[in-house]
C-alpha cells in the first residue's frame, strides 16, 4: 500500500513507508545501496526530501520504523520521549525543523532544552534535507559538556583521545605511543586502548599500566581499555582501576545483540563504574562507540537507512550519561561508506544527530585502505569538524594504528588543528601541560627538544 | 625538533610511527613521504591483479586445478558490492559441477585475491607445498581459483563440489605496515547461509608473521579437530589447541 507520493515533473514517484522515505531521501552510500533501499535515481532522492520536509514531526513518534513489541531501542526511544521539551516545536514539520535549527533564535540553551524532546528519526530526518553547511552551523550552536578528571565539550576546547594500540599488547610499545602522544599534548579526552585481545588479565594488565602512568605523572585525564563490557564488569569485580567501561553499541536490539550486549548488561556496567567513584571533576563513566553501517552488517537494519540506524544507537548512548560518544566514520569500508565525499557527510551528520540528542560527540576521523580516501580528506573532514565545535578527535602515532590497520589522525594533526582554530585542550589538562613546561607565552605546545626538561622528565630522566 | 634518538630503545617492541619531528606543527617532509609509500603499497595491493595464469601453472603439479567467477563486473563493483563476491556466476557453477565427487572430497582448497593480490602472488603456492605433505591421507578436491572471491564464496563451491571442509586462502586488507598479508577460513560443511561463527580464521600469513610452516601446522591442526567433531567455527576454538592469534576488538568486515 503507498503511503507516501510526491509529483516532480511529469513523474509520480511513491514511497511505501516511512522508512523508505527516509531511506531515498539519504545521500548517495554504498550501504545503503548494498541493502537496496537506496534512491534509484537522484530525482526520486529529490522527492524523498521533499516528502520528507512536509511531514509532521509528530508522524516519528506515532509510526516506529522498528516495531515497539519487539526492540528494545524503539521502547527506549518512545518510553523516554520528553512531551514537555517537544512541546515548542510539536507542531513543525521536518522542513520546519530545519528552518528554526538555522535560526538566530536556536541559540545554544534553546537547544540544550529542545534536546530531550527528539528523537533519533527527527534529528536524522532533518539532517537529510541539510547541506553539510547546515550541519556545521548548528552542530556548533550546541554545547555538550561532560567530565570525569578532566571536562570535555567547553567552548574553545578541543580535546583528543589518545589511542597507544599495540598489535600484541606490548605493554612497553603501548606505553612509548602514549608518551609520544602526551608531547603533543593528546590525550586530555581519554587515554584509550583497544586491546588485541579481550581476556580480563589482559585487560586488567593494561588498566593497571595507564593508571600508574596518569599516577607517574599526575596527568588529569582518564584512561580506558576499550574491552567487551562484561570484561570490564568483570575487571571491576577483580579491583583493577577502571576509569572508563567503554561499549560498541548500535541502533537496534537484534545489532547489540550481535555485540553481545543488552540494555541491562549496560545498567549493570554504568553502576558498577560510578560506585568506584574515580572521577574528581564528574561521574561520566561511560565510553560509546557507534558508526554507520554496524546494523546492517550484523544483519539487524530491518531496512532501515545506515544514518538513521546511527542516530538510533544515540538514543541508547544517551540512556547511560557518557563522557565520550565516538562515531568510527570511516573504518567499515567501502562496502558502507565508499569513498571521502561519503566519509566526510556521514561525520557530519553524526557529529549533528548526537549534539542535537545532547550527546559528547566525538569523530574517529579514520578511513580504511580500500576506500577511495586518503590523508588530505582526513584534513579537510578534521578541520569542519574542528569549526563545528566536536568535542573531541582521535589520534595515533603517525595516523598509522598499527593494530587496527586502518589509518587516523597523526597526533601532529589534532595539535595543528587546534593552533590552526585557537582551540585549548580540556583546562585541567591545559594547567598540567603548562605545569610540565610544555607551552609557549601564546599557550601553544612548540617542538621540544631531546634535552628540553618536560621531555626529559617524560622520557625517564630528571628534570 | 626531537632527535629520533630519544625513541630508539623503543623501536624493538613497536612499529607504531613513534617519535616523529615536527615541521612546525606538521610533519617533517621525510615521514610525510614515507607515509605516502606505504599507503600506495597498500593501495596497488587493493587494486591489484592476482596472476591466475601463473597460479594455475604453478599448482598444476600438486594436482587439477579449475577456474571460476563471480558476478562482480570489475574492482568498482567488488569493492561496494560484497555480496556479488559470495556467488558464482552461472558458468562456473555448471563447470564445477563436473568436478562433484559422489562420496564427498575430504577438503577442498580455494584461492581468492580478496583485498591483496600481492598476498596471493606472494604466498599462495609456498604455502601450500608445506601444507598439502601434511594431509597425505585426506582426498583433495581440484584446487578452485576464484577471481574477485570473498570468503563466503566457498559456501556455494563446497556444496557443489560436495566437500566435507573448506579452506580459502585469501588476501587480506592491507595495513600501511603490512599490503601482502595472507589469511586462511576454514569451514566445516559448507553450504549457502554459513555464518561467520562457523568459520576458523588463521590470519597474518607473511613475511613478519606467521610462517608457512606454522600456518600450515595450525590448519591441519584445525582440519583433524574440525573432521573429527564435525564443527567449525566458535564452537572449535573453545577446545584449546596452539596459541590463538589476537582478535582486533573492531571487527573487521570479510
Amino acid at each position: 500500500m503507498t503511503r507516501y507520493t510526491h509529483v516532480l515533473g511529469n513523474r509520480t514517484y511513491e514511497f511505501q513507508d516511512l522508512k523508505s522515505v527516509l531511506a531515498c531521501a539519504s545521500s548517495r552510500r554504498s550501504g545503503d545501496e548494498l541493502a537496496g533501499i537506496a534512491a534509484a535515481s537522484d530525482q526520486q532522492r529529490i522527492a524523498a526530501r521533499l516528502v520528507l520536509a512536509d511531514l509532521p514531526l509528530t508522524v516519528f513518534l506515532n509510526d516506529a520504523l522498528i516495531p515497539y513489541e519487539t526492540d528494545d531501542v524503539t521502547r527506549l526511544i518512545l518510553d523516554s520521549h520528553d512531551r514537555a521539551a517537544f512541546a515548542p516545536i510539536a507542531a513543525f514539520t521536518v522542513g520546519d525543523l530545519r528552518d528554526w535549527l538555522l535560526s538566530y533564535e536556536a541559540d545554544v540553551s534553546a537547544l540544550s532544552r529542545l534536546a530531550a524532546g527528539l528523537t533519533p528519526e527527527m534529528v536524522a530526518g532533518v539532517s537529510k534535507i541539510m547541506r553539510n553547511q547546515d550541519l556545521i552551523n548548528v552542530a556548533s550552536k550546541c554545547r555538550v559538556v561532560t567530565a570525569f578528571r578532566s571536562t570535555i565539550g567547553l567552548a574553545g576546547r578541543l580535546s583528543c583521545r589518545l589511542q597507544p594500540n599495540h598489535p600484541t599488547d606490548d605493554p612497553v610499545g603501548i606505553l612509548a605511543s602514549a608518551l609520544d602522544g602526551l608531547r603533543f599534548g593528546i590525550g586530555d579526552a581519554v587515554i584509550g586502548i583497544n586491546p588485541a585481545s579481550d581476556s580480563v588479565s589482559d585487560c586488567v594488565r593494561l588498566l593497571h599500566m595507564l593508571d600508574g602512568l596518569c599516577r607517574r605523572f599526575d596527568i588529569p585525564t582518564q584512561s580506558c581499555v576499550l574491552a567487551h563490557v562484561t570484561t570490564s564488569l568483570t575487571a571491576i569485580e577483580q579491583g583493577a582501576p577502571v576509569d572508563l567501561v567503554f561499549q560498541s553499541i548500535a541502533g537496534s536490539q537484534a545489532a547489540n545483540d550481535g555485540f553481545g550486549v543488552s540494555l541491562a548488561m549496560l545498567t549493570e556496567a554504568h553502576q558498577a563504574a560510578q560506585s568506584l567513584k574515580r572521577g574528581t571533576v564528574g561521574q561520566n563513566v561511560m565510553y560509546f562507540e557507534t558508526g554507520q553501517g554496524s546494523a546492517l552488517s550484523a544483519d539487524a537494519h530491518h531496512g532501515v537507512d545506515q544514518q538513521t540506524m546511527e542516530a538510533r544507537a544515540y538514543a541508547v548512548a544517551r540512556a547511560f550519561d557518557p563522557l565520550l560518544v565516538n562515531s568510527v566514520v570511516g573504518f567499515i569500508g567501502p562496502e558502507y561508506l565508499y569513498d571521502a565525499k561519503q566519509i566526510i557527510r556521514a561525520g557530519l551528520e553524526d557529529h549533528f544527530c548526537g549534539k542535537l540528542l545532547g550527546l559528547p560527540m566525538g569523530v574517529d576521523v579514520c578511513y580504511t585502505n580500500h576506500a577511495e580516501a586518503d590523508q588530505d580528506d582526513m584534513d579537510t573532514l578534521m578541520t569542519v569538524l574542528g569549526v563545528a565545535g566536536v568535542n573531541f578527535l582521535i589520534a595515533v602515532p603517525g595516523a598509522d594504528d598499527v593494530m587496527l590497520n586502518y589509518q587516523s589522525l597523526a597526533y601532529h594533526d589534532v595539535l595543528g588543528l587546534r593552533h590552526q582554530l585557537g582551540l585549548k585542550p580540556a583546562p585541567e589538562f591545559e594547567v598540567w601541560l603548562d605545569k610540565m613546561g610544555m607551552l609557549d607565552r601564546q599557550g601553544r605546545l612548540p617542538p621540544l627538544s631531546d634535552s628540553s626538561a618536560p621531555m626529559r622528565l617524560l622520557m625517564g630522566g630528571q628534570p | 625538533m626531537t632527535s629520533p634518538s630519544s625513541w630508539d630503545r623503543f623501536r624493538t617492541v613497536t612499529r607504531a610511527r613513534i617519535g616523529l619531528e615536527r615541521s612546525g606543527d606538521s610533519l617533517a617532509t621525510k615521514d610525510l613521504l614515507e607515509f605516502q609509500v606505504a599507503h600506495a603499497a597498500a593501495r596497488d595491493a587493493v587494486h591489484g591483479c592476482v596472476d591466475f595464469d601463473v597460479l594455475e601453472t604453478a599448482l598444476t603439479p600438486l594436482g587439477p586445478v579449475v577456474r571460476v567467477h563471480n558476478t562482480a563486473s570489475d574492482r568498482t563493483a567488488y569493492l561496494r558490492r560484497p555480496d556479488l563476491g559470495r556467488r558464482l556466476d552461472e558458468p562456473s557453477r555448471i563447470g564445477l559441477a563436473a568436478h562433484a565427487s559422489p562420496v564427498s572430497w575430504d577438503v577442498v582448497f580455494v584461492i581468492a585475491d580478496g583485498l591483496s593480490a600481492v598476498a596471493v602472488n606472494d604466498h599462495a603456492v609456498p604455502f601450500l607445498c608445506a601444507c598439502l605433505p601434511l594431509l597425505s591421507g585426506w582426498s583433495r578436491a581440484p584446487f578452485v581459483l576464484a577471481e574477485q572471491g570473498r570468503v563466503a564464496l566457498v559456501d556455494e563451491i563446497g556444496a557443489i563440489l560436495n566437500a566435507r571442509l573448506s579452506v580459502i586462502l585469501i588476501g587480506e586488507r592491507p595495513g600501511l605496515s603490512v599490503a601482502n598479508s595472507l589469511g586462511l577460513y576454514l569451514t566445516w560443511g559448507p553450504k549457502l547461509g554459513r555464518k561467520d561463527a562457523e568459520r576458523n580464521c588463521i590470519s597474518n600469513i607473511h613475511a613478519d608473521g606467521l610462517s608457512y610452516d606454522q600456518a600450515a601446522a595450525k590448519l591441519v591442526w584445525l582440519l583433524t579437530q574440525s573432521a573429527g567433531l564435525g564443527l567449525s567455527g566458535v564452537a572449535l576454538k573453545d577446545n584449546s589447541g596452539p596459541p590463538e592469534l589476537p582478535k582486533p576488538v573492531r571487527t573487521e568486515i570479510a
